[in-house]
């Protein structure tokens, strides 16, 4: 299967989120690195969405659907900062 | 007030197609008429959810292909054993609904505030959302240069060719066709790596911002190559697609 990127799940974390974030930066809670969401590796058809770090391949973000209710895994993470409301009219 | 509107939740809506354009033979325009768009920037996308009659829901994102003061309209490839795309861009007619919601994403646009020289790579229908970011430019009247470096697998293939062949105005469109070229073909023939990009991409130190969208091989190569050229990773704005991901 093939890996995307936070672009492609830009809908569904807005859905979740209430807001964009594909431009909020992920620090990753095994190895540090902070790359903005949108630079996450995403697999879109595992068992859920999982959205991994592009430096360690730890698991970040996890989305799940049961039942038409959105289960949402951020523990991988060590911190999720949105992006800066001046930079962004969403 | 127009702010309280954009913050107000994402919600599906119902548009519907204003009109059709084929592209190439696999890939089409879609213009959409849609009642409650709030405006978009240039790169971001929407996402299209189709339900079947027994109620199984298939959603794809596309990138959006117009400019923000132009009305929305997406730019989609058949992928023959796709679940959204062959409904697209074979049997949808001019009148007919689709849902979608949108725009998505703030991570892979531009706008006409940033004075950067500008390096545009796209993979095949990765010129969708660049093509967004060119209209943008020319109709807001921004005059950053821009340097567009576009990899076809023929000339057939080549999405808004005729568009890219009137560009101007310090537009500098460099194409290469990596499987088959047309008698007399005078662009560079051979897939993008490290060495092409080294030909092609604005020197370091003219603080260029990139934006490179495609299949996602494509686009690992690509931002390797341009960060082993000393751009620095933020500079370098990244989209990948593949059989799931649409555009």
């Amino acid at each position: 299967m093939e890996a995307l990127d936070g672009n492609a799940i830009a809908g569904l974390l807005h859905d979740v989120f209430d807001a964009e974030m594909t431009s909020a930066t992920g620090v990753c809670g095994s190895c540090g690195a902070s790359r903005q969401v949108a630079e996450l590796v995403v697999y879109v058809r595992a068992p859920g969405t999982v959205a991994r770090c592009r430096s360690c391949g730890s698991v970040l973000i996890v989305v799940a659907e049961v039942r038409g209710i959105k289960c949402v895994d951020l523990s991988g993470l060590a911190s999720l900062e949105p992006p800066t409301a001046a930079s962004d009219v969403d | 007030m127009a702010r309280a509107a954009v913050r107000g939740r994402l919600s599906w809506q119902i548009a519907s197609v204003d009109a059709v354009a084929e592209e190439t033979p696999r890939v089409r325009t879609i213009v959409l008429e849609v009642p409650a768009w709030l405006g978009h920037r240039a790169g971001q996308h929407l996402d299209v959810r189709l339900t079947a009659a027994d109620g199984y829901r298939a959603e794809r994102s596309y990138s959006i292909a117009s400019a923000p003061d132009e009305p929305v309209a997406i730019t989609v490839e058949r992928l023959e054993d796709g679940e959204v795309s062959p409904y697209l861009t074979e049997e949808l007619r001019v009148g007919d609904a689709l849902e979608l919601r949108g725009p998505v994403g703030g991570y892979f646009v531009w706008g006409p505030e940033d004075r950067s020289p500008l390096l545009l790579v796209a993979g095949g229908s990765g010129i969708v959302p660049l093509r967004a970011i060119l209209r943008h430019r020319r109709r807001s009247g921004a005059d950053v240069p821009v340097r567009l470096l576009y990899s076809s697998r023929s000339l057939e293939d080549v999405i808004y060719r005729a568009e890219l062949d009137e560009l101007a105005d310090g537009v500098e469109v460099i194409q290469t066709l990596t499987r088959e070229q047309p008698p007399g073909w005078t662009g560079y023939t051979r897939r993008v790596d490290a060495e092409l990009l080294g030909e092609v991409a604005w020197p370091v130190d003219e603080n260029p911002l990139a934006f490179v969208c495609g299949p996602t091989s494509f686009v690992e190569t690509v931002a390797d190559g341009l960060v082993g050229l000393g751009y620095p990773a933020v500079r370098v704005k990244t989209e990948r697609f593949g059989p799931t991901g649409g555009r």
